[in-house]
């Protein structure tokens, strides 16, 4: 079975409504010389069987702490963990090693790194036969399993090569492979695209994502790239200083007025032309986005509309329009067409006004 | 002295030397590796963390490195002695030579282990494997180059430290030139063992150069800092 890498597979959703990765009030402290550093704080993560889910945030918002939590790298300082029904903060036990019910729950865990930690000192096939050894399989079974999966990633003309002497996105392959190798559940990917170029990162992205349609695998990954989330994920979070600050699936999260991720995910520039005009953001999904709005509206109020920016993309297997238009008067003149265009089942922000502007459309909105 | 005489006395001081080196050498790879290990498992943050057994064996380690190797010599004569039964000759050498050079490889093997990327074990770890599978199927290997340099490294000290074994009556290359070369005026015969020792220890290095190069098939690990392009676009 060979994926092709860089075309997108037609969008026929494996989730459903169970979930396999579940945080509980997760708090990871970090103390070191009397100084405490708080790098998770309070994370309830709900990821659903099937999904890709993304966890975007800056460097230092807590990211890397969450991913390590899920399999327990990291001890949470407290709250739960719960990965395919198994309760793993339980499975750990109160000392810092890690018991044999904890190993045995993290060999059903796939997790891909940033940097890729493979072994130097190993062929490509023998670090994709690692974990398999781990697992206490026989030598036959071990080379079986890791060439059908090197097959798998496109890499079964290089079993025999070193990590060296591969490439960043090839080394990344063979870390897919391996993390593979115990037929996990949950792949976790831990900035796997971070260290690639644009290109090498659209194939890797492919790549889960075809995993994740075939194989029906549950992938958690944590990136700052916004490219990221907007080509593979079903669901994403965005974390800042610790904490989850939005999260749900793609369309909920365009439908959330003012998502700081729907904003980010659906960039639209420009400015008022002017002090007296209404800058407001409309965002299509679905039906809406068939209709003749503007238009209408242009006709039914006898306004000019002028278009800033628009655009049209895919994000999350989702066919989502957004754009931003301008409308002559304040937002207080623009109430009545703002409405129409409400009822119309669009998503409608108001962009660049003050404070009060936001409280007023909260108000509308209610 | 011709070189009738000269021969059999250098031919059994090179013996002497190579098994005296050979022996030392085994037993302080044995004994210095799991040492080694052991200095960086339990360490702060190491998958064994215990600060206090850490401390013992640092001490213990720097004590042992910090002697002389001919005081170091001289004050294990009463443990020689219920090893091997007798305080002078070869077998009699081994035992310092041993003792002195643990420690010293406990110490490369330390910083060699130290050198591992602490992804990989973070990697073994998410596989499900214990901290004795790390050990074994990643710190080990994957220091393996360094692990031969060191090798190579205590070798040529304890060629060194062989010649401080003549007081002993172990004989060697180091006795013949301080006997015959030093205190006969033999200096014909001194630079003799001095070439032959400069040869011996050439070869050592270059051979352990090699190993540890043709094993050395490491890439470049780090990747290119993470580029920050988030949310760029917002607001």
């Amino acid at each position: 079975m060979q994926l092709c890498p860089g075309t997108p597979t037609p969008a026929h959703s494996t989730v459903t409504e169970t979930h396999v990765i579940t945080t509980t009030d997760l708090t990871k402290v970090y103390r070191s010389r009397g100084r405490e550093v708080t790098a998770l704080d309070g994370v309830d993560l709900h990821v659903r069987e099937g999904e890709v889910y993304g966890v975007i945030g800056q460097s230092g918002a807590g990211k890397s702490s969450l991913i390590r939590c899920v399999n327990l790298l990291e001890r949470p300082t407290s709250g739960t963990v719960t990965v395919a029904g198994e309760d793993l903060t339980a499975l750990a036990g109160r000392g810092p090693r890690a018991g044999r019910e904890l190993r045995q729950a993290r060999s059903r865990i796939g997790m891909v790194f940033q940097h890729f930690n493979l072994l130097s000192s190993r062929t490509v096939q023998d670090n994709v036969e690692l974990p398999l050894e781990i697992l206490g399989k026989s030598g036959k079974e071990r080379s079986r399993k890791a060439l059908e999966l090197l097959d798998l990633v496109g890499l079964a003309d290089k079993a025999g090569a070193y990590p060296a002497q591969l490439s960043g996105g090839q080394k990344q392959r063979v870390g897919i492979a391996r993390a593979l190798a115990g037929d996990p559940k949950v792949l976790l990917s831990d900035e796997a695209t971070s260290a690639l170029d644009p290109e090498t990162t659209r194939s890797i992205l492919a790549l889960l994502r075809d995993l994740n349609r075939q194989l029906g695998l549950t992938v958690l990954l944590i990136t700052h790239e916004m490219d990221v989330v907007k080509s593979v994920c079903d669901s994403a979070a965005l974390m800042d200083n610790g904490r989850i600050v939005e999260s749900g699936t793609v369309s909920e999260l365009l439908a959330t007025p003012g998502s700081e991720l729907a904003a980010a995910l659906f960039p639209l520039g420009g400015e008022a032309s002017g002090e007296d005009r209404t800058v407001v953001d409309v965002t299509f999904q679905g039906e809406s986005a068939t209709q003749p709005v503007i238009s209408q509206l242009a006709r039914t109020y006898n306004i000019d509309i002028s278009i800033l920016g628009a655009a049209i993309d895919t994000v999350g297997g989702l066919q989502v329009g957004r754009m931003r238009i301008e409308l002559p008067g304040r937002y207080e003149d623009n109430v009545v067409p703002i409405g129409f265009l409400r009822e119309h089942g669009l998503q409608i922000d108001v962009v660049g006004a003050a404070e009060q502007t936001a409280a007023l459309v909260k108000e509308s909105a209610e | 002295m011709t070189w009738s005489e000269m021969q059999p006395l250098l031919e059994q001081a090179c013996w002497d030397t190579l098994y005296m080196v050979g022996w030392s050498t085994l037993i302080a790879v044995v004994g210095g590796l799991p040492l080694g290990i052991l200095l960086v498992l339990t360490d702060r943050g190491g998958l064994l963390q215990n600060l206090a057994a850490n401390k013992v064996i640092g001490q213990v380690v720097n004590i042992a490195r910090s002697l002389p190797f001919i005081i170091l010599m001289v004050a294990l004569m009463g443990f020689t002695r219920s090893i091997t039964g007798t305080t002078i000759g070869r077998e009699a050498a081994i035992v310092p030579l041993a003792i002195g050079a643990i420690p010293f490889f406990a110490r490369l093997v330390e910083t060699a282990v130290r050198e591992v990327d602490h992804g990989l074990v973070e990697a073994v770890q998410s596989m499900g494997g214990n901290t004795w599978t790390i050990v074994r199927k990643v710190l080990v290997p994957e220091s393996l180059p360094s692990l031969i340099s060191s090798t190579t490294t205590t070798i040529v000290a304890l060629i060194g430290y062989s010649a401080m074994a003549g007081t002993v009556g172990a004989g060697g290359l180091g006795d013949i030139a301080i006997r015959y070369g030093y205190q006969r005026f033999e200096t014909q015969l001194m630079w003799i063992t001095v070439a032959i020792l400069a040869v011996v220890i050439s070869v050592i290095q270059f051979a352990g150069d090699y190993a540890a190069r043709s094993l050395h098939r490491r890439g470049a690990h780090s990747g290119p800092a993470p580029k920050l392009r988030l949310l760029k676009a917002a607001s």
